[in-house]
Formats: structure tokens, C-alpha cells, sequence
């Protein structure tokens, strides 16, 4: 399956992150046409699409916005999460720094459709290089007319708040981003009442991830056939895919859903060494990991599922044969523990209590007896915690242990540094020798 | 099912709710719709367990110990936010594995990094985590890593101490403090395990109502430095009863042991304090033992000996004999509607005298004219779940936080819930923004002139059906207020209520401890009102006193001048007066002096008998709260002797050859034959607005926490008080600096001065706190012309 860069298309262009570069290849033109049309339409259009949502969880992007009520008094918010934190997951951030202004027209274009007069970017405090390309755009759109009052002679007002996180995980589940961003502390809420109802400010509220979003001025100017014409059924479009790992060529491959991991790594210029492939994971930490068995599954949302796990982010990570699968659960649980809001007791308390298992486990000091109450353990979470991020935390052990059960037998005994040496995996060897 | 509230004006109304059917465990049943699963099941007797969950905050899940399933949704739900559905089945831990293994893990989270200390934590034996984690958890932890630890305790407030490392995160005192108290000065800080609770730096858990976040705490991470280390719960004996400290009215359980009191907590009482009370209800007990006259004393040859019983009322009966119809009664503002009526009937038979008045503060003629015709003897015509449905309360000469904390609370939940709060004061304070009120300002003095102009949209905002006015005590100091106030309830058809800051005003008021007034309101000078209560006395009307007495201040200017021979005085500290020198002057001055007092004061010292009364966790009685609603308690000490001060003037008055019930039981089977008052009543006052004094006025009321004798030997308490400081407006402030001396007729006082929300011809400062007793200092009150010189000098 060929690449088919869209948002990605003009990335060679170094000034395509100025307004004059972006409108050098088109850009804005969708918005003038959105602002004629009635918002209503526009809602239609992204439905009929069947745009899903890029954040993760894949849910239909115009049903979402549907959900927000009309006419009802009240301002409305639309809300960016451009909080990339996952690990594994890096598309958003390229693209913020690369092409700034899709977000910003699809910003523009998805305010108009949802009647928001105010929108918010709450972009990862870590990366000050997004924060300062975002916040440029904005400047520039601004001092171009795309925002603020009567834009385009539409009669559309709208601000544009670019908001730079303080470096919390929690703060990408989009309650505990809307607390954040109203100042309180970043802890998810109770559900309903959900966003599109009751969200920023107790508004209605959209939160849209940055790929999203930047779909939006693609299918609103070109067209619903157009996007349908990439993907499947009931994964329309194409995916903004991060690869990383041991491969020869991390990085952004613009793809149509549907394309295999193998397809994906041919762009990738294959494994590092021609080392086979151990385990990978389609879209970050939090979604259950596969093998090289699975390499020729379709990267759509459905067959991800079908597969035992989730597209999650998009964002392959690939592992070789020197990774120690317990190694890279104790990491990934390591992450999850720190970064536990704390706020209930499942996610608070069993990271805690996993990350210690887990810890003894690399140092060859795990138990039969422990490997059944981690089993357990995750089960005690997974359902059971407040958000998602108790969930994704027990993910990567039983997901770990489908595949790879004797790895946690043999850490019973042995240290994992003893089996696997670190050294072997780590990525410059193999860099250096190409 | 029709829900029928039975309180408040208009509360016969039927509310008719839409039912839902559901079934929970097999059990099908009818609830309101939205009513929470863990609300409905606890009607069913099933006990689904909880941390987080309380029925008076907001639900928050956090804790996940409530796991429920519910059929058709994939995970288990937390029942404590779950709402219920027509037609919803649901299964608890009784009837569902998946429940029964969810809640049981997350148990097992729970105890994971709480130390079980238990066998030297306060909350073992009563605690909801000890009981749950043996009713619901495993019977042993799985868990053999390290637990996270912290250092031990810490001061959240000089009364509130966190141990951290036993806190399960569930939020019970954060959520209390923002959105019942008002105060988030406490919050969660940190993230994942190592989340606790804190506060910001050098700015302490300084709540008025903070010992409530130690009373629902679901461990034994907050404990109180008054209890810490104290007990076991299961060495106490508990006994419910009702608060003393203020005219609430909270519903309290004191546990003691070995005679001795421990601890007070909140009782539930869903109709007046929920289940709050203010800290100087749970903790201001200490003086019950301290300070005490343990026996009885007479003077002799001008020195005080101690005598016995029988000596010491032969003592008081001679005096008092030879005194009669020439003999006033003060009785504190503390007593039980009991001992105010032993009071009354003892000045009005054994002594034949009507010189009777309870108030020992700041009052007026026009006051006790109002208390009489509108107060004393009414039944609630507002209450406190009638401010959660008014459109609006007014606030008169009144601040709720400091002089009736729990009605502050129920003004901000009401607030919460729509209502408008206005109050008329001088001073738009912190307490009024926490109800999300709005000041009516009145310079002190004026605020009848204020109540007399409202403007037309402030009116009809207060016309609306159920509105409230309450004014409070303070109203006596300025002329025209309580007309003012009797006026526009009239006028706008609100409910009124009045207020009085001590616990035993109202009910000193209603069992006639007031000149002209006779038990439940009856006017003195009404004939069937005699006959009424000379039948229940056993006399005949002609027997009482033929016109109406004297006020307290007439009693102590007649004492003073030699009018009166004797004074029998009941829980008075002198200094509570407006004018602490003639009350001086007047015991000084009177002929003879039987003082009843439980503490030694400035009265026994200068008394020629004083008689030992009992304390209120000594004896049994009844309060009426500002609502006039009865809190009555029973004796909590049950082996404590000091008798009350009914069967002590009961004593004496046997010894006068005068018959009086001195005990509960008898008193209130009077007090019930007599019945409710529906005769003639008081002329309302209708007393000019005052003009209010030239230059800089005076502003005051009585803090919480203050320098109350009530309040003595709790340091710990007493460190979470506001400052002493003096308030005034910006401009006032840019003129004088940082300090002020505030000048009165008797004297100054020199404090730290703070900018507020107040006019620029006002100053602030507290009434009786430690560095500023405005009556003693500065020999002025609220509405009094002061001076005011920057920094320290006078």
C-alpha cells in the first residue's frame, strides 16, 4: 500500500510552518469555503467522513460534535488536546511543530461548525518548541483575520488560547485536562456529566485530538468521497503513523488505514540488523502488544481489536529478539506508577504495588506465586479505576504474559540483565554499524 | 409514595416524585428517580461499603470501595455516584461475584500502604476502615513489598493533626472544607501514592468547622490534639445531647470516661445541624471541670468561708426574706428553659418582685418590647430547612459564621441552592462572600434608617413567598432596628426570626425571665394570663407582682442607687455588660448578693452567698434554638451531684415557705399544662431610626473564638482563632498605616490594622478577643464614636 501524505504532504518545505508557507500550498482555502457554509453541513460532512478519532480511542469524530446541544444559551468550547504523553506516541508533536497552521484552520473550521467563540490548545508542557510554533500560528492567523472578530466577513468571532500543560500524564484523559486548564488540579471527573455537555466551565465542550483536527480542513475541502477513498469502511482515511523502535528509519509515515505493520516497516527500512521482530505494540504503552505473527494485520481499528488489541494512538513501537519483555513492563509500569493521579485507589495503589512486583521480578527475584498475583492484580484494576489510565496500566502484564509467560518464569532465578544484555538492545550499536 | 416535609412555613405541601422501579439483589423496590444506588440499598439494610462516599458531599467515586454490578453494563460501577434507572437491576457484593471481588480487591489496595497501626490509633474500634476491611476484604494481604511512609503526624491546624501514611485519599475533609465550610485551605496535593493532604505553606486548617473533617475522616488519619492518645471508643460511655456554646442548637454526643469528658462529636440531626457542628462545640468542654465552686460559701465578718448546704441557704433565705419585693434577678443568658423558669417563678412568688431580665449584654426597651411581642412564646415559623427553600434571607445585626456557625452553614447551602443571602451590616466580610451575599451597608447606628429606605427592587426581592429575616442580638444597640425589622416583615410578609448568639437567651425569654413577661410569652399585666399562671403556680394573681419590673440595666442602676436591696444572680460575668462599671457598682452596692454560679467569677467574689450549680453535661434541661425549636438533653455524668439551678432556688424557696418543682420532669410537666399562649400580646415597638454618632463609629460583634469563659483551658482551639485585628477601609488604612489605636470614653487598644470591605467612617475590631474587650478597653459599643491615631500612640 502506497503513503499518502496529506497533513504530512509538504514537510519538506521548512517555511511550511509559517501562514505564507501554508497558504503557499493551499492552506486556509478550505476554511473560506467552511465559513459560507452552514455550520450544520459542516457537522454532516465530518459525520458522513466517518472521521475517527486520532487521540486513541477512535471514536466517530461528528458524532461527537453532534452531541453538543444547539441553541441551548450557553457558550461553547472547543478544546485541543495536544497533551502527547503516551510513550511510544509522537505525531501530534511533529506535527505542531511542522505544520502548525492545519491545526489552526481546522481549529477554526471545527469552531464554526460546533458554534464555539472560544477555542483552547493545551499542548504538553515539555515541548517548547510545539508551544512556540502553535502560539505563532495563532499569532499569525490572528494578524491575517482568521481569528478574531468577523472572520472572513463571516460574522464568526473567535479566540484561540494556546495553554501549555505542567507536565502531568493525567492531564491528556480530556476531564482532567479541562480541570487543569480551568486551574484546578489535573484529576479526572465523575462522568456523566460528559463534556459535550458540561465540560470547560460546565459548557458544552468538544475536545478533539491534534490529528483530528487536522483532518478536518482536508475532508471539509476535498470532500467526503476523497477521504473515503483511503481506508476501510469503518476506518476511513489515512493515519498519521510514528514508528519507532529497532527499525532502520524511525519516524512519520503518512499511510491509509489498513496498511500492514509489515508494509509500515518496508518504509521503515526494516529491522535493525535484520534482527526478527520480538514484539510490537500499534499505538503506545497502553494498547496490548503482538508479534511478529502479527505483522500482517491491517492497521484499522477493527482489525486491531479483532487482533486482542486497540490502534490506540497509531504510533507502532518495535522490539527485536536482545529486549527483555520484563524489562519493558517494569519500564512502561514505572511510567504508569509516577504518573498516577492518585485519586482512586485501584490505579493509585495497585501501580504502586506492581511496580514493586515487577521490580524484583528484573532484579531475578520473582516468585511463581507473584507472577499469579500480578495476573490478579491487573485484573483488580482494569474496569475498575476511575479513567482510562488504570486501565492502560493493566495492560502490558497480562498482554506480556500471553506471549511471553517463560520470560517472567525465567526472572524468578535469573536477573533479566543475566538473560538479555542491555547493551545488545540498545539502538546506536546498530545505528553506528549503518 | 408522596414525600411530606413537615417543617417550615408552608410545609404541608405534598410533593408528589416520580417513582421508578427497581431491583437490587432480587428486591424490587420504588425510589425517587436519580436516587443513588447506595441510597437505595441502604433502605433494603444492605450495607455496600465506603470510603469516599458521604451522604452530605457531592459524589466523587474516587474510592472505588462501592463496586456494584449493574446488569447490562460491561464494568462495575460505583454505587455511591450511580444513579438509578427505571427498571435497573443491580447486584451487590451479596449477589454478585464480580461485586463481591471488586470491592474485596479493592480492599486489598486499601490496606496496602495503611500501616495497621490500629492498636494505637484513635479510630480502632470504630473504624469504617477496620470494619470494612474484616466485613469485605481478604483475610490476609497478598502484599509482602515496603510501604510507603511519612513523617509523623502533622499540624494541618493547631487543633487538627494528619497522620499521613494511614490516609486512603478518599477526600472526605477536602470536599468538607470547599463545600460545606467554605474553606479550602486543605487539599490534596501530590499525585499516585504519594498523594496526601496538605496545606499551603504557613497557612493553617483555620476553619471554624475543621473538627468535622476528624469526625468523618474514614481512618484515623486526622485526629484532634484535644482527643489524640486520649481513649479507646470502646472504653467511652456516649450519651447524645444538645450544645451549649450558642443558640444553634446542634445535637451532640459527649463521650466520657471515669466521669470525665473526652470528646464531644456531631450528632445527626438532619433538621437543624445535619451533621456539623462549629469547633467550639466540639471542643470548648474543658471549662466543665476547671475553675469550679465545688462547695457552698457564705461571708462572714466580709470574708467568703465555706459553709455547708444547709447553712448556706438559711444564709440566702434570711437575706433573701428580709429583701422581698425589694429584690432583682439576673439570670445569665446560659440557662435551660428549666432553670429560667425556676428563675422566673422564684423572683415573681418567693420574692414578689418582676425585677427580672436574662439579657447580659447590650439591650434595650425597645428589644425587650419586640422579644415580647414577637418573639417570646412563637412557635418556628422559620427554620432552618425553610432557608434552603427561601427565595431570600435577610441578615440583620447578624454575622452567622461567628455568632451561629451552624446557621452560617445552612445560609451557604442554602446559597449553594439558589438563595439570595443580603445582609444589613457594616462590613462586607469573607462569611458573607462564602453565602454569596450581598451587603445592605449601614454605618453602625443606622441600620434602621437603611431597613426603613430599601430601594423597590430590593422589596420585591425580599416580598417573595418564604422569605426569611433574621436579626440578630445585636439589633438592641441601634434605635429602630427591631421596629424596622417587625415593620418590613409585615410589610413583605417574610418569616422573622431573631437570632440571640447564647444558647439560653430564647429560652430565659419563653419560660419569662424577662420583666413584664410570664412563661410562653403571657404579658404580666394580662388578666387571664395571671389566672393562667397562678393556677399552674398554685397562688392566686393578686399574689403577683402587680405592674411590669425593671430591665436588667434598671436593675443595675436601682442596685447601684440602693432601690433595690438584693440581687440573686445566675451565670453572669459582669464584663459581658455594655457597662461593666455600674454592673460593678450595682453588686457592689446591692445589700445582699446570692450569686449560683458554677465558675468563680467577679460576682462570687463580691456575693454574700453563693451556691454551686451543676454545668450542663451535670444536670438535664432544654434550649430552645433561634427557631424556638426545643433541644432537649439528659444528664450525660450520671453519677455527677451538683444539682441545677432549679433545685437549688427550689431549696431555697422551700426554705421561704414558697412551694417550686426543682426538677426537669416537674418543670416541664408545668411548663406542658400551661400550654401555649394564644391571648394578648406586646405592642410591636415602633421606636425612630437612629441617627447614628458623628465621626469615626464603632463595629463590633463577638468572634467564635474569642476570649469566652467558656472557652478556657483548650489551647489548641484557642490557636485556631482569628487574629485580633482592626479592619477599615483602604483609604483609613493608607492614612494610619499598619497599627491603629482606637480610642474610646474608658480607653485604647493598639492592633495590627487590615484593609476591608467598610465604609471610611468605620472601624472594625473584635468585641472580647485576648488584646481588645471593647466593654472593658474602650468603654463603648457597636455604634459608639471612636478615635483613631496611626501606629501605637494613644
Amino acid at each position: 500500500m502506497a503513503l499518502t501524505p496529506v497533513i504530512t504532504e509538504h514537510w519538506d518545505d521548512p517555511e511550511l510552518f509559517t501562514i505564507a508557507g501554508y497558504r503557499r500550498h493551499g492552506g486556509y482555502s478550505a476554511l473560506a469555503a467552511a465559513l459560507k457554509q452552514d455550520p450544520d453541513a459542516i457537522i454532516g460532512t465530518v459525520k458522513d467522513s466517518g472521521l475517527r478519532g486520532r487521540g486513541g480511542a477512535g471514536f466517530p469524530t461528528g458524532l461527537k460534535w453532534s452531541f453538543v446541544p444547539q441553541n441551548d444559551g450557553k457558550p461553547h468550547y472547543l478544546v485541543v488536546n495536544a497533551d502527547e504523553s503516551e510513550p511510544g506516541a509522537c505525531k501530534d508533536i511533529p506535527i505542531m511543530i511542522a505544520n502548525p497552521h492545519s491545526l489552526i484552520e481546522g481549529v477554526i473550521i471545527t469552531s464554526f461548525a460546533i458554534r464555539a467563540n472560544h477555542a483552547f490548545i493545551y499542548i504538553r508542557g515539555e515541548v517548547p518548541e510545539a508551544i512556540r510554533r502553535v502560539a505563532n500560528a495563532v499569532r499569525e492567523a490572528r494578524e491575517a483575520g482568521l481569528i478574531g472578530r468577523d472572520i472572513l466577513g463571516s460574522g464568526f468571532d473567535l479566540d484561540v488560547v494556546v495553554h501549555a500543560g505542567a507536565g502531568a500524564y493525567i492531564c491528556g484523559e480530556e476531564t482532567a485536562l479541562l480541570d487543569s486548564l480551568e486551574g484546578l488540579r489535573g484529576q479526572p471527573r465523575l462522568k456523566p456529566p460528559f463534556p459535550a455537555v458540561a465540560g470547560l466551565y460546565a459548557s458544552p465542550t468538544v475536545i478533539n485530538n491534534v490529528e483530528t483536527i487536522c483532518n478536518i480542513p482536508y475532508i471539509v475541502g476535498r470532500g467526503v468521497e476523497w477521504f473515503r477513498q483511503f481506508g476501510t469502511e469503518k476506518s476511513p482515511g489515512f493515519k498519521v503513523f510514528a514508528v519507532s523502535g529497532h527499525v532502520n528509519r524511525p519516524g512519520i509515515y503518512e499511510a491509509p488505514l489498513g496498511i500492514t505493520m509489515r508494509e509500515l516497516l518496508d518504509y521503515a527500512g526494516g529491522m535493525i540488523d535484520d534482527r526478527p521482530v520480538k514484539f510490537w505494540l500499534p499505538g503506545g504503552s497502553s494498547v496490548p502488544m503482538l508479534t511478529a505473527e502479527h505483522l500482517d494485520t491491517p492497521m484499522t481499528y477493527e482489525a486491531m481489536a479483532e487482533a486482542g488489541t486497540m490502534l490506540g494512538t497509531g504510533t507502532p513501537m518495535l522490539f527485536n529478539d536482545t529486549v527483555s519483555v520484563v524489562k519493558a513492563v517494569t519500564r512502561w509500569l514505572e511510567f504508569y506508577k509516577h504518573e498516577s493521579c492518585g485519586k482512586c485507589t485501584p490505579c493509585r495503589e495497585g501501580t504502586y504495588w506492581i511496580t514493586g512486583t515487577l521490580e524484583r521480578f528484573q532484579e531475578g527475584h520473582g516468585s511463581d506465586r507473584e507472577m499469579e498475583v500480578l495476573t490478579d492484580l491487573c485484573g483488580q484494576i482494569a474496569g475498575r479505576s476511575f479513567c482510562a489510565l488504570g486501565d492502560a496500566a493493566a495492560t502490558p502484564y497480562p498482554a506480556a504474559m500471553k506471549y511471553f509467560r517463560d520470560e517472567f518464569a525465567a526472572a524468578t532465578s535469573t536477573p533479566v540483565d543475566e538473560t538479555f544484555d542491555p547493551a545488545a538492545s540498545y539502538v546506536f550499536s546498530g545505528a553506528a554499524a549503518r | 409514595m408522596t414525600v411530606t416535609s413537615n417543617s417550615g412555613p408552608g410545609s404541608d405541601v405534598q410533593v408528589a416524585t416520580d417513582l421508578i422501579t427497581v431491583v437490587i439483589d432480587g428486591v424490587e423496590m420504588q425510589v425517587p428517580k436519580g436516587t443513588l444506588v447506595i441510597r437505595a440499598a441502604e433502605q433494603l439494610g444492605i450495607e455496600i461499603p465506603r470510603f469516599c462516599d458521604h451522604p452530605l458531599l457531592d459524589p466523587v467515586a474516587a474510592c472505588r470501595a462501592c463496586l456494584i454490578e449493574v446488569e447490562g453494563m460491561p464494568k462495575p460501577q460505583p454505587a455511591c455516584a450511580q444513579a438509578l434507572t427505571d427498571g435497573m437491576n443491580v447486584k451487590t457484593q451479596y449477589a454478585s461475584e464480580v461485586a463481591r471481588l471488586a470491592q474485596e480487591g479493592v480492599m486489598e489496595f486499601l490496606l496496602l500502604n495503611h500501616p495497621l497501626d490500629c492498636p494505637v490509633c484513635d479510630k480502632g474500634g470504630e473504624c469504617p476502615l477496620q470494619n470494612q476491611a474484616m466485613s469485605v476484604g481478604r483475610p490476609e494481604t497478598r502484599f509482602d513489598g515496603e510501604k510507603r511512609e511519612f513523617d509523623k503526624p502533622i499540624n494541618v491546624s493547631a487543633q487538627v493533626l494528619l497522620d499521613r501514611e494511614r490516609c486512603v485519599s478518599c477526600a472526605r475533609c477536602t470536599r468538607f472544607a470547599e463545600q460545606i465550610a467554605g474553606d479550602p485551605m486543605i487539599e490534596l496535593l501530590e499525585r499516585g501514592a504519594k498523594q496526601q493532604v496538605g496545606t499551603a505553606d504557613d497557612q493553617p486548617f483555620d476553619s471554624y468547622f475543621s473538627g468535622n473533617t476528624v469526625q468523618i475522616c474514614p481512618v484515623g488519619a486526622l485526629t484532634s490534639a484535644s482527643y489524640r492518645f486520649r481513649s479507646r471508643p470502646f472504653d467511652l460511655v456516649s450519651v447524645p445531647t444538645a450544645c451549649e456554646h450558642c443558640a444553634s442548637g446542634c445535637s451532640l454526643r459527649t463521650d466520657y470516661r471515669r466521669g470525665v469528658v473526652t470528646r464531644r462529636l456531631a450528632w445527626d440531626d438532619p433538621q437543624v445541624n445535619e451533621e456539623w457542628n462549629c469547633d467550639k462545640g466540639r471542643f470548648a468542654f474543658t471549662y466543665q471541670r476547671n475553675g469550679r465552686v465545688e462547695h457552698p460559701m457564705i461571708r462572714e465578718n466580709g470574708e467568703l468561708r465555706v459553709a455547708s448546704w444547709p447553712e448556706a441557704i438559711d444564709a440566702a433565705t434570711r437575706g433573701l426574706a428580709a429583701a422581698r419585693g425589694k429584690v432583682g434577678v439576673l439570670v445569665g443568658g446560659r440557662s435551660t428553659v428549666e432553670d429560667a423558669y425556676a428563675y422566673a417563678r422564684f423572683a415573681r412568688t418567693a420574692l414578689a418582685s418582676d425585677d427580672i431580665d436574662f439579657r447580659v449584654r447590650q439591650s434595650s426597651d425597645e428589644e425587650a418590647a419586640f422579644l415580647a411581642a414577637r418573639v417570646a412564646g412563637t412557635r418556628v415559623s422559620a427554620s432552618y430547612d425553610g432557608l434552603e427553600v427561601a427565595p431570600a434571607v435577610l441578615l440583620v445585626s447578624l454575622e452567622p459564621e461567628d455568632e451561629s456557625p451552624i446557621l452560617f452553614l445552612r445560609l451557604r447551602k442554602a446559597a449553594r441552592g439558589g438563595t439570595s443571602v443580603l445582609s444589613v451590616g457594616a462590613v462586607a466580610t469573607d462569611s458573607l462572600a462564602k453565602m454569596s451575599g450581598r451587603l445592605l451597608t449601614a454605618r453602625p447606628g443606622e441600620e434602621a434608617a437603611v431597613l426603613r429606605s430599601l430601594d423597590d427592587a430590593t422589596r420585591s426581592l425580599l416580598s417573595q413567598p418564604g422569605t426569611v429575616i433574621l436579626v440578630g442580638e445585636r439589633a438592641a444597640g441601634s434605635a429602630g432596628t427591631l421596629s424596622a425589622v417587625a415593620e418590613l416583615a409585615d410589610a413583605t410578609g417574610a418569616a422573622l426570626a431573631w437570632v440571640p448568639r447564647r444558647a439560653g437567651e430564647r429560652s430565659a425569654l419563653d419560660a419569662g425571665a424577662l420583666a413584664g413577661l410570664l412563661p410562653g410569652g403571657r404579658p404580666l399585666e394580662d388578666p387571664q394570663a395571671r389566672e393562667q399562671v397562678a393556677a399552674a403556680w398554685g397562688t392566686t394573681p393578686a399574689d403577683l407582682p402587680a405592674e411590669n419590673g425593671r430591665s436588667g440595666d434598671a436593675i443595675l442602676r436601682a442596685a447601684r442607687d440602693g432601690d433595690l436591696a438584693a440581687l440573686v444572680v445566675g451565670g453572669v460575668q459582669l464584663t459581658d455588660y455594655a457597662d461593666p462599671t455600674l454592673a460593678e457598682e450595682a453588686i457592689g452596692n446591692a445589700g445582699f448578693v446570692v450569686s449560683l454560679e458554677n465558675h468563680h467569677s467577679a460576682v462570687t467574689e463580691r456575693a454574700d452567698v453563693v451556691l454551686p450549680v451543676a454545668v450542663v453535661t451535670e444536670k438535664a434541661g432544654t434550649f430552645l434554638n433561634w427557631e424556638g425549636r426545643p433541644r432537649p438533653f439528659g444528664q450525660v455524668l450520671r453519677d455527677a451531684l451538683t444539682m441545677g439551678d432549679a433545685k437549688v432556688l427550689s431549696m431555697v424557696a422551700d426554705a421561704m415557705g414558697v412551694a417550686l418543682p426543682g426538677d426537669v420532669r416537674s418543670i416541664r410537666m408545668e411548663l406542658g399544662s400551661l400550654g401555649p399562649w394564644a391571648g394578648s400580646r406586646f405592642q410591636t415597638p415602633a421606636v425612630a431610626s437612629g441617627a447614628g454618632a458623628t465621626g469615626t463609629v464603632l463595629a463590633s460583634w463577638r468572634l467564635l473564638l474569642d476570649s469566652g469563659l467558656m472557652q478556657e483551658d483548650e489551647p489548641h482551639l484557642a490557636a485556631t482563632a482569628r487574629p485580633t485585628v482592626a479592619m477599615a477601609s483602604a483609604t483609613a488604612v493608607a492614612a494610619l498605616g499598619d497599627t491603629v489605636t482606637v480610642t474610646g470614653p474608658a480607653g485604647s487598644v493598639t492592633l495590627p490594622l487590615k484593609v476591608a470591605d467598610i465604609a471610611d467612617d468605620v472601624v472594625w475590631v473584635p468585641m472580647n478577643s485576648p488584646g481588645c474587650h471593647i466593654h472593658t478597653d474602650l468603654g463603648a459599643t457597636p455604634g459608639a464614636s471612636v478615635r483613631l491615631t496611626a501606629g501605637g500612640a494613644a
